[in-house]
């Protein structure tokens, strides 16, 4: 762990050192190193030319460049969203990139085996396997025992371009499609145009709409029916050339029965200048399907002074479009200099389910306004949200999140936790949840705190003779385990050394 | 300042020819302000800088602002045998009477009570060197910041009448408020201004029928260790439009506590914007609401500002809806750096007895002190089948077992009236009122 050098912390009495360790150490960053390597750039800016470029560099069909055309189009009369509790100077769109490519991708690679050594290494020192053999360690390097025999397929994006997806003969022999969503929009054009901007449409949000017309790549997933994917799969985002924004789009589509646990890890280098990432993730959830999707985000915070870090403004959105389906997101915000980020769920199908378990973590300059929609419009849907908010130096934290019981949505469910904890006295934690209840035989509850665990446990705890700080010690980890325990294993390692964070001493 | 400079700032500064703007249309002919002529001149300047609501407004996302809007506001038939009985009547207490938001000397007691002086808006202003002139508009004023309120704005450019009280010792009894109404299209703008002193208390009755449409604006400052108990309970029975906002400044260690009870209605907001920036401060802010049809929309909106050390807030606010009824609650507690042991709570229920009726909700939080205490909590639900059947396995009739559950889903709010007769004569009017209207939650 490393040793507290944050100066500029204050911290109450009784805030245990294992919890002001592990803030501090988030202060210092540990994928900030850049690769060196030659990039072609597409010009500055964004305009109508660029939209054509990109789509022309993914060797993309007709009906694609018009899609992204009309997106374009569409944002130029849109106005950028002021609403969440951010602030942050003007975004120049014009002032960045919005494709850049290594130049050794310019012919893409057949097989992993004839991708620049560089780009494998750089993956390599992230910890990510781009080797089928390869046994995951944990994503991004987490120290800890190898999960033995597990095996994770990757497709890993660097900066526009997917470098590169692990196990896909594999896969396709069990009928899952994972592969870059610019392949899948050549090979599968049928599934991409079903799906694509089925769930977050073209004209959705401001970002959204960008992220539509410029997006470069990503990945795209689609298990047939009946299929439980045979191993998990994974998209790893790197940001690595300067000025240059990412905008990535992911489509997964789980078809009836089938099941598929996703992960997502993104990192950048330290750079003094802000860089924007803009992605879309949709995710089509049909009869008794169920995907879990998780994320760590580690993009690069800014320094302690707020210079520099990812602008995240991301639209994540699934849609339980048959009955039964289910969907879980999780996630372990820790980076980025703004996170804009609301993963949603509309409840279309009769008894569909959807789960949010989030812990956002911002320190010194950082500044999150990050939550859930749980749009119920089916029959017995259920839905489940539970968010924890750790602020720390002078960063601000925000839950915002929609809960909507709509007419038709009868007899459904809803349990909304949302716990905030702040550690000195310059920061700030924020709610803004929304209910909106439109039919009486559905239940939701709402219950949010700031600093405070439960007085009940503890004296639970205390009447069978554990002293205060066991007892507030067990509460914690029965509290964050809501979380920590939906990620999956590879995950839950990167995530608890991230989150080993105690709420002892905000008790008040 | 003359009076005429009050009409002057209500011309259009842009433009200047064809029909007047939506603004002056709803201000009309503004009265003349006398003592209060440059506050309301002031907030005539804050209204036209910040312009009246429209409906994609965040703080207007649940609640239509053009009933408020509008230049004009439909008659509504007066019927004064019409409704409930007069509220409070047997409670020893001073009434001053407004009839169709003017003053009726007449009607009202003799203004002499000991421990506090009254004296109607329209005379106050007309003294010269009244205190009026330095306290009207102020606590308003300084409330439109963070988020704008252009109807109290309005209000106190336009109030044509109200009460100024100054409690200087304990009110040797309770003051009330009554709203008359004659004419069928009275639209209604009163403000009020209370002033307590260190030490001093008051309880104040609001009740009555305020108008076609009503806009109520109260201005509370309440100096050091100063208690101020507040209900209102306007009359049911009535499609009423209105709008009230209660703006109150806490001094140290001062205790407010405001209960509004609503019975039906048509289209209504009650806002309170409390400032608790000295330490020690308590308030506390609750609401009961029944509704009954799709005309019924019914919204709280409150907002708590802590700035000061060890402040104590609590927000209650209970709603029974049937037959398309529309509950609102936003909510919103916000804790400035450096108010430490601020212990902030925040309830808001909503009962829904049929599938029509809607209940929409935003309680938030924003806090940017570590060491505090604050919760929220937002249940909306169905009356508890459960709890239903076993009053009826007991044999008590499915109508009065409904009325018993509503009455016990409404107590934690009216636990809040700390008068011990007043908050049973609350009680009971809620319990006449289910009772002689079953068919509105059975």
């Amino acid at each position: 762990m490393a040793a507290l050098d944050m100066p500029e912390l204050e911290v109450r009495e009784g805030v245990d050192r294992e919890t002001i360790e592990t803030v501090a150490s988030m202060g210092s960053y540990k994928y900030g190193w850049d690769t060196e390597i030659e990039m072609d750039y597409a010009p500055k800016g964004v305009s109508e030319d660029i939209v054509r470029l990109i789509s022309q560099r993914n060797e993309e069909p007709e009906w694609m460049t018009e899609w992204r055309l009309a997106a374009f189009r569409r944002w130029q009369t849109m106005a950028e969203p002021r609403w969440a509790m951010l602030n942050y100077p003007e975004i120049d769109y014009q002032d960045q990139y919005y494709y850049a490519r290594p130049k050794s991708m310019a012919v893409k690679p057949k097989s992993l085996d004839e991708v620049d050594p560089k780009l494998l290494a750089t993956y390599e020192k992230l910890g990510i396997p781009l080797r089928e053999q390869a046994i995951l360690a944990g994503i991004e390097g987490a120290v800890g025992t190898p999960a033995e025999g597990r095996r994770v397929a990757v497709d890993a994006v660097f900066d526009s371009v997917s470098v590169g997806t692990t196990f896909q003969a594999e896969l396709a022999r069990a009928g899952v499609i994972f592969c870059s969503i610019s392949e899948a929009i050549r090979n599968h054009p049928e599934l991409v145009r079903k799906y694509l901007g089925s769930v977050v449409p073209q004209s959705d949000n401001y970002f959204a709409t960008l992220n539509s017309a410029v997006f470069s790549d990503g990945s795209f997933v689609y298990i047939p029916p009946g299929v439980r994917c045979p191993m998990e799969l994974s998209t790893y985002f790197r940001i690595n050339a300067e000025n240059t924004g990412q905008f990535e789009r992911t489509l997964i589509i789980a078809d009836k029965g089938s099941y598929v646990s996703y992960l997502e890890g993104c990192t950048a280098p330290k750079r003094d200048v802000a860089q924007l990432h803009a992605a879309v993730v949709e995710i089509v959830v049909l009869e008794d399907a169920e995907v879990k999707y998780s994320t760590v985000q580690n993009w690069y915070p800014g320094d302690e002074q707020g210079r520099g870090g990812i602008y995240n403004f991301v639209t994540k959105r699934a849609d339980c479009r048959e009955a039964r389906a289910k969907v879980m997101w999780t996630q372990v915000e820790t980076g980025s200099a703004i996170t804009w980020k609301y993963p949603s769920c509309i409840l279309r199908g009769d008894e569909s389910q959807g789960e949010f378990y989030s812990i956002a973590i911002t320190n010194n300059a950082q500044q999150a306004d990050t939550g859930t929609k749980m749009i119920h419009l089916g029959k017995n849907t259920r839905s489940r949200i539970v968010s924890k908010g750790i602020s720390a130096g002078r960063a601000q934290n925000t839950y915002r999140g929609l809960v909507t019981m709509h007419p038709r949505a009868t007899n459904s469910r809803n349990y909304t936790q949302c716990d905030s904890l702040l550690i000195g006295d310059k920061c700030g934690a924020h709610t803004v949840p929304y209910i909106e209840v439109k039919n009486t035989s559905s239940r939701v509850e709402h219950e949010a705190t700031t600093s405070k665990v439960d007085e009940d446990q503890l004296f639970y705890c205390r009447a069978r003779g554990m002293d205060e700080e066991e007892a507030v010690a067990l509460v914690v980890n029965g509290f964050c385990r809501d979380v920590l325990q939906a990620l999956p294993m590879e995950f839950a390692m990167e995530a608890q050394s991230l989150v080993a964070i105690s709420l002892e001493g905000s008790v008040g | 300042m003359p009076d005429s400079a009050v009409l002057d700032i209500m011309t259009p500064s842009v433009g200047g020819q064809g029909a007047p703007d939506p603004l002056s249309m709803r201000l009309g002919t503004l009265p003349q302000g006398g003592a209060t002529t440059a506050a309301r001149a002031d907030a005539l300047a804050r209204l036209r800088a910040m312009g009246l609501p429209r409906p994609r407004d965040e703080y207007w996302r649940y609640t239509d602002p053009a009933p408020f809007t509008d230049a004009t506001v439909a008659a509504q038939a007066v019927d004064p045998a019409a409704g409930d009985p007069p509220l409070f009547s047997d409670v020893d207490r001073l009434r001053i009477v407004f009839l169709d938001g003017r003053f009726d000397a007449a009607a009202s007691d003799d203004l002499t009570l000991s421990g506090i002086s009254i004296l109607p808006l329209s005379q106050a202003q007309a003294e010269a060197g009244h205190w009026i002139a330095g306290a009207y508009g102020r606590l308003e004023a300084a409330g439109q910041s963070p988020v704008p309120r252009p109807f109290a704005a309005l209000n106190t450019a336009a109030a044509t009448d109200g009460v100024v009280i100054h409690v200087t010792g304990r009110a040797a009894k309770p003051v009330q408020i009554l709203y008359r109404r004659a004419d069928a299209a009275a639209d209604v703008v009163c403000h009020h201004v209370l002033r307590l002193d260190p030490g001093a208390e008051l309880t104040l009755l609001e009740s009555g029928l305020v108008g076609a449409r009503g806009n109520l604006v109260i201005e509370a400052d309440l100096a050091t260790g100063a208690r101020l108990h507040h209900i209102a309970a306007l009359r049911a029975g009535h499609p009423r439009v209105s709008l009230t906002h209660l703006f109150a400044r806490l001094g140290e260690g001062a205790l407010l506590k405001s209960f509004s009870l609503s019975v039906d209605g048509a289209h209504m907001r009650s806002e309170a914007v409390i400032d608790m920036a000295a330490d020690d401060a308590v308030a506390h802010v609750a609401g009961a609401m029944l509704g009954d049809g799709r005309q019924v929309h019914h919204d709280d909106t409150v907002f708590i500002t802590h700035a000061g050390l060890r402040g104590e807030s609590r927000q209650v606010f209970k709603k029974v809806l049937k037959n398309g009824a529309t509950g609102v609650f936003q909510g919103k507690i916000l804790v400035r750096p450096g108010a430490q042991k601020t212990d902030g709570y925040q309830i808001s229920q909503a009962l829904l007895l049929d599938e029509a009726s809607q209940f929409l909700a935003k309680p938030e939080l924003e806090i940017y002190a570590d060491d505090v205490k604050c919760s929220h909590g937002s249940t909306t639900g169905a009356i508890d089948e459960t709890a239903l059947f076993y009053l009826r396995s007991r044999g008590v009739p499915r109508e009065r077992a409904v009325v018993l559950l509503v009455l016990s889903f409404l107590a934690d709010a009216l636990a809040e009236i700390d008068d011990e007769g007043l908050r049973e004569r609350i009680a009971e009017r809620l319990e006449d009122w289910l009772n002689t209207r079953p068919a509105a939650v059975g």
